[in-house]
């Protein structure tokens, strides 16, 4: 489970960073997305897969019993999803309303000149 | 898009898929759910609605603007969070009644932080779709 | 020291922004909770900081969660000084924005989400948590991404893309270097992790970690190489909003650096080394960048890269003396650089254009304003007795004894670029005579008499700031003496958060 858990972030990874590295932003969004992604892998992977239990203590115990999943990577994942759904949000509806001004995918388009600053 | 089967299916998904939500956002405290969940399913209800029947008509559905979910929400979520300061107790330390509630079971100040989460999630998701959707005309 | 109300100035500005988002569209009403809640957060942050002066650190646990195990908030001299300068300076923004920003940025919700990032940024510091202050910098970078595009001009929109795309990038490297701390560690509360990342024994990994955190404070605090996003974005948002980026978000990064180098990887020769010749490099690029740029604003943008250079350096010897002109830099920093881009906003309503060469004559038509605006100037420059002056000299003392001779001559030469760039300005945008031949659209005369001192006002106040930490240096030493002290050693800020 682990070693397929690294190979599919460790695809993620080089794929992101391909997408990174192109000129469109379509694709740039794209890139940030897989690294968002294999980020909460790689955490999901480094906090140590068991086959246990929900970390919840039963109602008639007091402590837990038996092995359990670490509950810390998983609340960290949650809360880095739901960050990320935001910035992903955020981003998708920048990057419309730029195509709709420049009407141009390519980053390198994006360089008003000095002189027109006001 | 006008599509009979989507529309059909839709009139009965809506309630369904609204009960779901709150259904979500009452177990959240002991089990898998909660307001951030039950918000997306919520808002995934109205966007269906919006897909078949436009934007306009889940506009009138709601009857307000969603953006002005999300004051009332935070206010929520944060009027829970400070509420322990009243009692001498850090913030966000969870307070409990102590009665059981028919159905619902326990209720404590987490809940209220959940529903705030809820409503803010159901503003912004809704609010993002429809700026995207209505720049589109 | 345990106190629950350190987080009052986190608190107070989600309150204001959740009160505007009431009151949305109603321009009038968000104007004035706006600058009454900034000077009441500003007036929590004055009683934070004289509690935590007299009585040492505070700490909270969120939901009543013992320490290392749920999220602490801890208020140390450094915590508490950081709060502070934000709290003036947003609240010297709060009383610019009121007139400063057009009436269609407020209708789309500028004031909130100026109060957002300023809870952002006070989450950020009083934060005892690593993985909590990774929530923090999103709160602040999403607020930031709205301000950035508020208006949405073309040149904004591409500024806020490359802003963008490297700000989310810096988070993910941060995200990263969390979850291999948290995998060889297993805590994420700062002051648990200082012990427990003594006792890993695999080091090289340690070390890779460090990486990842130098890669994305490097990012959000815009050193070389990583810095390209922000000459090519801080100059398209209007200048409010350019003030509160300038003077704090970077800063931000500096703090981070601060302290996760003091309690979590403490410099070993390698990462000294690193960062030194990224400070170096730094200096030098911001240097010469601002020497070949001719609109004011571009100008400022390279100066503040040239500056944080200053700071990295500092961290990089991390010796006593070192630390002191460090976070004096940084309090002088704040003030300055937010004043900065005030200023520029405030050339933009008296000529219309940010431009050197259109610019020309205001020494004639406004002395006093001038005058003002030369007393800032002088302390950017570092001027004696102004506040510039002092924190050089303890970072010029520190890098002689430390032999690092290379670091000394960026100082100069980032000094002297300075000085070079705003004896420039100061002689086109004010001593020389209006260029012949340029419409002067002035659209600062025709404004109310009460408009007009809301725009100047606030450039007073930061005035008065830079000048007090400047003849009043003493002090200030003082105060920056305690946190190098207790940023060399942690034992009483690890024995604050864990209470043993």
């Amino acid at each position: 489970m682990e070693l397929l858990l690294i190979i599919v972030l460790g695809l993620l990874y080089a794929g992101g960073v391909y997408f990174i590295l192109r000129r469109s932003m379509v694709k740039l969004l794209l890139g940030i997305m897989l690294l968002g992604s294999a980020t909460n892998i790689l955490i999901f992977v480094l906090g140590s897969i068991v086959k246990g239990s929900p970390p919840v203590i039963d109602a008639d115990h007091d402590t837990f019993s038996g092995i359990y999943a670490d509950p810390v990577p998983q609340a960290l994942i949650l809360t880095a999803i739901v960050i990320s759904f935001a910035l992903t949000a955020f981003a998708i509806v920048l990057l419309k309303r730029v195509y709709a001004l420049v009407q141009t995918d390519d980053l390198d388009n994006l360089n008003t000149p000095e002189e027109e600053d006001i | 898009m006008r599509s009979i089967i989507l529309q059909t299916a839709t009139r009965y998904l809506l309630p369904i898929l609204l009960l779901f939500s709150i259904f979500l956002l009452l177990r959240g405290h002991y089990y898998p759910g909660g307001g951030f969940v039950g918000g997306l399913v919520a808002s995934i209800a109205f966007v269906l609605h919006s897909f078949t029947n436009g934007t306009d008509a889940t506009m009138k559905l709601l009857g307000r603007k969603p953006l002005s979910l999300i004051p009332i929400g935070l206010g929520i979520s944060a009027f829970s969070v400070i509420l322990p300061l009243f009692f001498g107790l850090p913030p966000m330390t969870g307070l409990w009644v102590q009665e059981k509630f028919p159905l619902i079971g326990l209720i404590g100040s987490s809940l209220f932080f959940d529903i705030g989460v809820y409503l803010v999630v159901i503003g912004v998701v809704l609010t993002i779709l429809f700026t995207i959707s209505l720049t589109d005309d | 020291m345990t106190g629950n109300h350190i987080l009052a100035s986190v608190f107070i500005h989600l309150f204001i922004a959740i009160f505007q988002l009431i009151a949305w569209r109603k321009t009038v009403t968000q104007r004035i909770l706006s600058v009454g809640g900034a000077l009441v957060g500003l007036i929590i942050a004055i009683v934070l900081f004289q509690q935590v002066y007299l009585h040492g650190t505070y700490t909270l646990n969120a939901a009543n969660w013992a320490a290392p195990f749920g999220i602490v908030f801890a208020a140390d001299l450094l915590s508490a000084t950081m709060v502070l300068l934000t709290s003036i300076a947003g609240f010297a923004v709060s009383i610019f924005s009121s007139t400063g920003i057009s009436r269609q940025r407020m209708l789309y919700g500028y004031f909130p989400i100026f109060h957002f990032l300023l809870m952002g940024l006070n989450g950020a510091f009083l934060t005892g948590d690593i993985f909590n202050l990774y929530v923090w910098f999103e709160v602040i970078i999403i607020s930031s991404f709205v301000l950035m595009t508020l208006g949405g001009r073309k040149q904004q929109l591409e500024g806020a893309v490359k802003y963008m795309a490297m700000n989310i990038l810096a988070s993910m490297f941060f995200l990263t270097g969390i979850g291999i701390l948290y995998g060889i560690t297993g805590s994420l509360n700062m002051a648990d992790l200082s012990t427990k990342i003594q006792e890993v024994e695999n080091r090289s990994l340690v070390g890779i970690t460090s990486v990842f955190f130098i890669l994305g404070f490097g990012i959000k605090s815009a050193v070389f190489p990583l810095y390209f996003w922000l000459p090519s974005s801080y100059h398209t948002p209007p200048s409010a909003v350019a003030a509160t980026f300038g003077g704090l978000l970077t800063k931000v990064g500096i703090y981070a650096m601060l302290r996760v180098n003091s309690l979590i990887f403490i410099p070993d020769d390698f990462t000294r080394k690193l960062l030194m010749t990224i400070a170096v490099l730094t200096i030098l690029t911001g240097a010469f960048g601002a020497l070949i740029k001719t609109s004011v604003r571009r100008l400022f943008s390279y100066l503040i890269v040239c500056h944080i250079g200053f700071m990295v350096g500092g961290i990089a010897m991390f010796t006593k003396v070192a630390l002191i002109g460090t976070v004096f830099y940084l309090i002088h920093d704040i003030m300055v650089k937010t004043n900065m881009f005030l200023i520029a906003g405030l050339i933009r309503q008296l000529r219309g254009t940010m431009s050197m060469e259109k610019l020309g004559g205001l020494y004639r038509e406004y002395p006093k304003i001038s005058l003002l605006i030369a007393i800032v100037l002088f302390s950017l420059v570092g001027i004696p007795p102004l506040s510039g002056f002092w924190p050089k000299i303890y970072l010029f003392r520190e890098s002689f004894s430390q032999h690092q001779y290379v670091y000394i001559a960026a100082l100069i030469t980032g000094s002297l670029a300075t000085l070079y760039v705003i004896a420039k300005m100061w002689a086109e945008a004010f001593w020389k005579e209006t260029p012949q031949g340029i419409a002067v659209e002035d659209q600062f005369a025709p404004l109310p008499v009460y408009r007009k001192i809301l725009l100047v006002l606030p450039i007073g106040i930061l005035g008065v700031v830079s000048v007090y930490i400047g003849i009043n240096a003493e002090t200030i030493i003082q105060v920056a003496d305690r946190i190098a002290n207790e940023l060399i050693d942690t034992s009483s800020y690890i024995k604050a958060v864990l209470k043993n």
